[in-house]
């Protein structure tokens, strides 16, 4: 098991490394010169050249590099040209925010998923499974920010019961139909994972062993069923936190959420291209983080995997 | 003769599938009495191990049960509320399946899934547990206090066998329905299951439903044995009369493809010809007759019904092996391939 966990990790290393060098090359394929940016639209060529100077990127595309992983593994992240400050720094003071609005997200899809994922799966065909299954083919089939949109229209214009958006300190009205418009998809998307995974699951001969104990169809459901499709549910579920904590760029800025991925929004508008890079490298390293995190729940929820691992 | 503890009457279940009804159960009717042990054999999709999935109302979809009944204490059982079938499931009337690899839950506990079987009927979490190492100690699991807490794929296939023959016996139900509970085993773990099942049988006074395509393991447990062919009884007796005096020809034909260590070199091992029939599309007359050695023309076109053919022993056939013996030279015929006995040939089936 911890050879399995060691391998994890060196895995993510790696992936990492590969992330760290794809933004890279990104941001020294984007047109413009920084040093321009930097110095401001009235500084002259002369000073455009000190600071290309100062910044490095006279120097050959590889020590750039190296220079730049080097102080990346020191938490470097660079210097933002627009706010004058470090990128790093910068990301963390609007990272709770968008940690807020990204675990809400979650906790939408889970409570409203999978209950009625469970539901469309115990009676297959019925009325119930067509209304469910249509109720999430709409949500997934929404764009999040025209749902977005509508949301704030309906609850937040027309029946003012919830803010236009914006943060309000932390406030929770404020973060209700964000969360909302964020978890309403994945929830479409997990009740369909879970009723496919649950009709999988179901006909097996280990449920028919449990019922023939004389169980409950309650306890068949969540003592026999439900913990097999756990692996898959929490692969998703750990994928799905990963991606929002790296930033929900689409809904953040319907609500004027300041998180990390309004943030980024901002930066790619004002060409700021260290902090673009860092916000990017910041997001693979949660979404990677949560990835080795489900592949080691794994161990702990799958006995087969502990030991065979 | 005692009273049954349990009497099914012209049980009928079929699958609707899209080319067609199958008749998998097809007017099944017998006796249990207390503490006998039943065996049922027959081919892969006989209707055997639906018969005893019926009487607990367990059919898979798109499986139904269209007729019948199965009288239990005074009850129909297929006319109760799904609440109170479910009582009597494991706690009246167990069931233990074949292939344990895949009968077991992968990711809840041996303990956990032996205990179920109390606690579903209202068994104190505690009590089911220290039940349950009794139980897996009486079937003779080592280090029953320490095998509680391990998953099915740490146990050998005997030991997941013996664990799901613990959750069968849990609650001493007055019925144990084993559905091939020595199939996926080597044969002296299937010897110690089948001793294990004897044992229970004599001890508790457990009626057993065995249901096999083995008929060595119907010898070696049963008193009493049904053979079912195309989801309908075929013949049924007492064990030694039937193994002596088989009647129907697909039981002689059973018996005969047994390997016999005794049996002269020069005899030759028979198997049974062709497939067993398309249950969507049944044969005409007797579901036997492309098969049967000493069909008569009448088998084309009637369906024979079960008739006595000895004391207690009854088969439905319309020749019966002691006329295909006289007639047709039953017991001197090597080749027996269908038609090949019979004093009228009709036209042979493509």
């Amino acid at each position: 098991m911890t050879r399995y966990i060691i391998r994890r990790l060196a895995w993510m290393v790696l992936v990492l490394f590969g992330v760290a060098a794809v933004t890279f090359v990104i941001a020294f394929l984007v047109p413009g010169d920084p040093a321009r940016l930097y110095a401001g639209p009235n500084a002259s060529p002369a000073s455009v050249a000190i600071i290309h100077h100062q910044l490095g990127l006279d120097r050959p595309v590889f020590v750039q590099f190296t220079d730049y992983l080097w102080r990346v593994l020191h938490l470097d992240f660079g210097f933002s040209y627009r706010y004058s400050a470090p990128v790093l720094p910068a990301i963390l003071q609007r990272f709770p925010a968008t940690a807020e609005l990204a675990i809400a997200g979650v906790l939408v899809e889970v409570i409203v998923g999978l209950p009625i994922g469970i539901l469309a799966a115990t009676r297959p065909g019925s009325i119930w499974d067509r209304i469910t299954m249509i109720f999430t083919f709409v949500t997934l089939a929404a764009p999040p920010f025209w749902l977005g949109l509508i949301f704030l229209y309906v609850f937040g214009a027309l029946v003012p019961i919830f803010p236009l958006g914006g943060y309000g300190d932390g406030a929770p009205q404020y973060l209700f139909l964000p969360a909302l418009t964020l978890g309403l998809g994945g929830a479409g998307y997990y009740a369909r994972l879970l009723r496919a995974v649950l009709l999988d699951i179901l006909p097996k001969d280990y449920i028919r062993t449990a019922r023939a104990k004389g169980a409950t169809a309650r306890t068949v459901m969540f003592q026999h069923a439900l913990p097999n499709a756990l692996t898959v549910l929490i692969t998703q579920l750990g994928m799905d936190l990963g991606y929002f904590l790296a930033g929900v760029v689409v809904i953040e800025t319907v609500f004027a959420w300041p998180g990390i991925g309004k943030q980024a929004v901002d930066a790619i508008f004002n060409l700021d291209i260290p902090l673009v890079m860092g916000t990017v490298l910041f997001g693979a390293v949660l979404i990677v983080t949560a990835n080795v995190a489900v592949d080691i729940a794994y161990t702990f929820i799958d006995p087969r995997v502990r030991y065979e691992a | 003769m005692p009273t049954p503890i349990l009497q099914v009457r012209d049980l009928r279940t079929q699958f609707a599938m899209p080319d067609g009804i199958i008749k998998a159960v097809d007017g099944v009717s017998f006796d249990l009495y207390p503490g006998e042990s039943l065996g049922i054999v027959g081919e892969s999709g006989s209707g055997k191990s639906v018969t005893a999935l019926s009487l607990l109302r367990l059919v898979p979809e798109p499986g139904r049960i269209v007729g019948g009944k199965v009288m239990f204490r005074n009850e129909d059982l297929l006319q109760i509320t799904e609440q109170e079938i479910r009582e009597i499931r494991g706690r009246d009337i167990a069931m233990i399946f074949q292939d344990p690899q895949s009968s077991l839950n992968p990711v809840r506990r041996i303990g956990f899934q032996v205990d179920e079987a109390m606690r579903a009927h209202g068994t104190s979490m505690a009590e089911a547990r220290a039940r349950t190492i009794e139980l897996l100690k009486k079937v003779r699991i080592p280090a029953a206090e320490s095998r509680v807490k391990d998953f099915p794929h740490q146990l050998s296939g005997g030991m997941r066998q013996r664990a799901m023959t613990a959750m069968g016996l849990a609650n001493a139900p007055a019925i144990l329905l084993a559905d091939e509970p020595t199939t996926a085993l080597d044969v002296t773990v299937q010897a110690q299951i089948l001793e294990l099942l004897g044992d229970l049988n004599r001890e508790l006074g457990t009626a057993i439903v065995m249901i096999t395509h083995n008929m060595g393991v119907v010898a070696g447990l049963c008193s009493r044995v049904m053979v079912m062919y195309a989801g309908r009884i075929v013949e049924e007796g007492p064990v030694e009369q039937i193994f002596d005096n088989p009647q129907h020809p697909y039981t002689w034909s059973l018996l005969k493809s047994i390997p016999r260590v005794d049996a002269l070199r020069h005899e030759r091992l028979r198997s049974i010809e062709g497939m067993a029939p398309d249950l969507s599309n049944p044969p005409s007359g007797c579901s036997f007759h492309p098969r049967c050695p000493f069909r008569i023309e009448k088998c084309f076109t009637k369906e024979p019904e079960l008739i006595e053919v000895g004391s207690e022993q009854r088969a439905a056939c319309w020749v019966t092996m002691e006329r295909a013996r006289r007639e047709m030279g039953a017991d001197s015929l090597i080749d027996i391939r269908p038609g090949a006995g019979s004093g009228v040939h009709p036209v042979e089936e493509t």
